[in-house]
């Protein structure tokens, strides 16, 4: 896992951005940058330079789901992980980000060892 | 309330006129016939003046009756108010549990920084004696023994700190949720104000068509959604109850 790698976290609540940049930073992952919702976050996505995306789903404007498909839809950033970490606890919205293409889902509350492990999960499958 | 007698300026005119001539003549009894005639009448408009309003009543209470606004507004009462008070409920335990574990730490912290201030107190006075070549061989080899235990006091000190501060970072996710959910609950309040204001409206015009363009359980299932899972109160779609559900879940997706 490179820890250099540029990491954009996308949360409407700028609460949660700053919990999860500092869970980031804690594991040694200190390039991340911010959007506060799938709006903001595409055209960041779309600059490039971006290695892997956190989002939450429930938020104004472009909801995470959406912000999802829009990156597995796009040729460039098709092969971007993205990790979910979201209030949402439905099977029926878990099974669609599944479906979307998603490569971790958290649901908050969630504790920094569980975003440690689903980051090393994530890697682990990507650098096979 | 003045009754408009229905008849006109020239008939009205004719019977004063009759009644003053009778009475002139000193046929009195002419005279009250043709009085009584016109308090007939107007007690006739009276009647319809009446009989008006008392239709518009009916055809008001009738279209209130029938209302979707109104119907919807029950359902709003009945079901949505429940629900956004246990909503509100679990904002105020989510709260409640953020600012405890935040002044659990915080009250786990203060003792162990006091202990780390008067503990270094104590050393920069004895590395002063030190320096200051005031210091025997014998209280340097004690400064010695307190340095290492100091070192490794910090140490674990340090750690408690630094547990802390994760502790107090976490707590902080309640601010995202809660927030999600006070949305919610102000997006209900204001649906309700608008309904009411339309009935407002209904009542005064009671003609004013409903206009509310989407049925009540269609908007429910665009409302309910998106949001944090709130105990107690159901939306009627099956729900994981944490993390390790979750993996159970996606792993049975094949991840």
């Amino acid at each position: 896992m490179n820890k250099d790698m540029k990491i954009l976290i996308v949360d409407d609540f700028s609460t949660m951005r700053r919990i999860v940049k500092n869970l980031l930073r804690d594991l040694g992952f200190n390039n991340t940058v911010e959007a506060d919702d799938g709006m903001t976050a595409l055209p960041i996505l779309k600059n490039g330079g971006i290695d892997f995306l956190v989002t939450d789903w429930n938020m104004p404007g472009m909801q995470g789901i959406d912000l999802l498909k829009a990156v597995r839809a796009d040729e460039k950033l098709a092969d971007l992980p993205v990790l979910m970490v979201t209030a949402e606890q439905k099977r029926d919205q878990i099974i669609e980000a599944a479906q979307a293409g998603v490569n971790g889902y958290i649901v908050k509350p969630f504790t920094a060892a569980t975003l440690s492990e689903k980051l090393e999960k994530i890697f682990e499958r990507i650098d096979k | 309330m003045i009754t408009k007698i229905t008849m006109d300026k020239d008939s009205l005119l004719e019977k004063a006129r009759a009644i003053v001539n009778n009475l002139e003549n000193g046929n009195e009894e002419d005279a009250y016939r043709v009085l009584n005639e016109i308090t007939h009448l107007s007690e006739e408009g009276l009647f319809q003046e009446i009989g008006k309003l008392t239709r518009q009543l009916h055809d008001t209470i009738n279209a209130f009756r029938v209302d979707s606004r109104l119907v919807e507004l029950t359902s709003m009462t009945e079901t949505e108010m429940p629900d956004a008070r246990e909503r509100l409920n679990y904002v105020i335990d989510m709260t409640a549990q953020a600012a405890d574990q935040t002044l659990n730490a915080v009250e786990l912290s203060l003792p162990v920084c006091d202990r780390l201030i008067q503990q270094s107190e104590v050393l920069h006075q004895s590395w002063n004696m030190f320096i200051q070549r005031k210091m025997s061989a014998e209280q340097f080899r004690e400064l010695s023994k307190e340095l290492n235990n100091y070192f490794l006091e910090t140490d674990n000190d340090m750690k408690t700190l630094r547990s802390s501060f994760d502790e107090v970072l976490m707590a902080q996710g309640f601010q995202d949720i809660t927030g999600q959910i006070i949305k919610r609950v102000i997006h209900l309040v204001e649906d309700v104000e608008t309904k009411l204001v339309q009935l407002i409206k209904v009542s005064g015009n009671y003609a004013v068509p409903s206009d509310s363009s989407m049925p009540i359980e269609e908007k429910k299932k665009e409302d309910n959604t998106h949001g944090p899972v709130v105990p107690g109160v159901n939306d009627g779609a099956e729900v994981v109850s944490g993390q390790d559900e979750v993996d159970d879940l996606l792993s049975s997706l094949g991840f």
